[in-house]
């Protein structure tokens, strides 16, 4: 890796693994809120729709305030689950992927949910009069049917966190080394002089990684759904 | 015995039904919106709040008076839909399993391997549900549902989305399995052919009520039940056993109570019992017995009934011994030969007017 200087890769690798960790982090909960949207019928149900979505709406810079103050040595949760469980986000690079995780579940619970309403109910139906418990039916016919969705999820929310910014600077601030990732190194590179060429080198990366990550995603999604069709013996 | 006293309510249709039957295989016949499906969601425990009872062989399933009513999973109801709805992510052989797996081993009594081979699956089992013709899937689904170890199976308009020649291929089909396996059915059509081949006993429905129930040329000889059993489809079962082949002509001699019928060839062998269905139109009459003339099955008979019609045509219902017959002619036939009730008369039915969807095993 000539072309990179050993800080970059470290920016690079950090930024990876915020990425992942948040996806990884928040794809059960989104796969049980793309569910219940889908298919719950309940008091509530716009109101969790419209929270599910407000990161998508919001300036990210308000998330990141709102986690600051519920996630922060001090905030109600931050306290509680470092008193109790040692667990901290403030100023930690956790934190930078607990920020990019809020700001990627609506593009993933979209995707999902989408992948979910496409299953045939009485397919379902069908499984249940077989013998399955709705827990087992989900596990054995509804998730497997969404998989395309489950994929184009998990990857349209890891470039979302890729490129995650206004929350996380707000919330964990920029620390090289723990919350430095891609997008806020490369704000640094252009605020200081003669940081263009990093700035652009780094961006250059930036702009491959969520290529790659997009046209995975299509051609995933894409193979899963041919899956069905392409063993005709 | 099937035993339903349901009231469930949808929006603005209402589905009230009650009957208790018997039989192995019991119709539930009515046009399209009449509550069919409504019924078998019902049954399996799929429909949502209902109040009544449905009890099976003694088993109650729902009983809303003493608040039971068993979850789908653990019914033990199979459900064969219209279009199959196999698991399109799953192989045959994993559709087929499906169930079966589910269910614990010492409650199973149907084997995977004898449903295989009876249902000629054999050759599908790696292929997925997309790559299978419309009546093979409705095999797999057979299959599928009887592999959950049901105590009842229910068959929604099976053959409603196949040709001509698959339709009577699923028919045998679910023939051989009502005598190899015992599981009770209800098969739901609209296909008063079907029903009549199928059938031990009929539950008639229209608009969410129960008309009707009783063995099967009982309620699909009546005439006042017409409007609901269909104009060109009215007619008469007949129960039967085969009496010998004539390989030469290629016919099958029936014998039933009131005398015999030629009818085209039969793979069944001499002693089973079958089922003949007779379209009223399909039957002429005359006062004398005919001579000179084609028609091979010339049965003499009384008027029981006359049904008069508005348009051209009248309903006769005949007796042919102990068995209901029923004839459609014209009313100027019916002046010219002065045809009465009690009168001695000669009903006529063509051997060629029997066709594989109007005969089958009884």
């Amino acid at each position: 890796m000539g072309w990179l200087s050993a800080d970059e890769l470290g920016i690079i690798l950090l930024s990876l693994r915020v990425a992942a960790v948040s996806v990884l982090g928040s794809l059960p909960l989104a796969v049980l809120v793309a569910y219940v949207l889908a298919r719950g019928r309940f008091p509530g149900k716009t109101l969790l729709d419209v929270a599910v979505h407000l990161p998508l709406v919001l300036p990210p810079v308000v998330i990141g305030f709102a986690l600051l103050v519920l996630f922060g040595k001090h905030g109600p949760i931050g306290r509680l689950l470092s008193e109790h469980f040692g667990i901290v986000f403030a100023f930690r690079w956790t934190g930078a992927a607990l920020a990019a995780g809020i700001m990627g579940f609506p593009l993933m619970v979209r995707a999902i949910r989408l992948s979910i309403e496409g299953v045939d109910r009485r397919l379902e139906t069908a499984a249940r009069t077989l013998g399955g418990a709705r827990l087992w039916v989900f596990a054995s016919v509804t998730l497997p049917l969404a998989i395309p969705g489950l994929i184009t999820g998990v990857l349209l929310s890891f470039a979302r966190s890729l490129g995650e910014f206004g929350a996380t600077i707000t919330f964990v601030s920029n620390i090289p080394g723990e919350t430095e990732t891609l997008p806020l190194a490369i704000y640094s590179f252009t605020q200081v002089p003669g940081g263009d060429a990093q700035a652009l080198r780094l961006s250059l990366v930036a702009v491959a990684l969520s290529a790659v990550a997009l046209a995975a995603s299509q051609w995933l999604s894409g193979s899963a759904r041919r899956g069905g069709r392409d063993d005709r013996r | 015995m099937i035993d339903v006293d349901i009231e469930q309510r949808l929006g603005t249709f209402a589905l009230r039904v009650r009957f208790a039957v018997e039989g192995r295989i019991v119709g539930v016949f009515g046009r399209s919106g009449a509550g069919k499906s409504t019924l078998l969601n019902v049954i399996a425990g799929v429909a949502g709040t209902v109040t009544g009872h449905v009890r099976v062989n003694g088993d109650t399933l729902l009983n809303s008076a003493d608040s039971v009513d068993v979850p789908a999973p653990h019914r033990r109801v199979g459900y064969v839909f219209q279009d199959a709805l196999l698991f399109p992510h799953l192989s045959v052989e994993a559709n087929l399993l499906y169930g079966h797996r589910l269910c614990p081993a010492t409650e199973r009594f149907i084997d995977p391997a004898q449903v295989i081979e009876l249902l000629g699956l054999a050759k599908l089992l790696q292929r997925k549900p997309r790559a299978l013709s419309g009546g093979e899937r409705q095999r797999v689904a057979l299959g599928r549902a009887l592999l959950a170890q049901p105590r009842l199976l229910l068959l929604d308009e099976p053959l409603s989305s196949l040709d001509g020649p698959r339709k009577g291929e699923i028919l045998n089909y679910i023939e051989r399995l009502r005598d190899v396996f015992a599981v009770p059915m209800i098969y739901v059509s609209h296909s008063v052919a079907e029903i009549a081949r199928l059938s031990d006993a009929v539950v008639l429905l229209a608009d969410g009520q129960c008309l009707a129930t009783g063995p099967v040329d009982q309620v699909m000889g009546r005439m006042d039940l017409k409007p609901h059993t269909g104009r060109y489809e009215a007619g008469a079962v007949i129960e039967a056993t085969v009496l010998s082949h004539d390989t030469a002509d290629q016919l099958t001699t029936l014998s039933f109570a009131g005398g015999e019928l030629a009818v085209p060839q039969l793979a069944a062998a001499p002693g089973d019992r079958v089922r003949a269905r007779i379209r009223a139109r399909d039957v002429s009459l005359a006062t004398q017995r005919p001579t000179g003339i084609s028609t091979l099955n010339i049965l003499p008979s009384r008027v029981t009934a006359i049904r008069e019609e508005t348009g051209p045509i009248v309903d006769i219902q005949l007796a042919v011994g102990d068995t209901a017959l029923m004839a459609r002619i014209t009313q100027r036939s019916r002046r010219e030969l002065g045809i009465h009730v009690d009168q001695q008369v000669y009903a006529l039915v063509k051997a060629v007017s029997f066709d594989h969807r109007s005969t089958g095993y009884a």
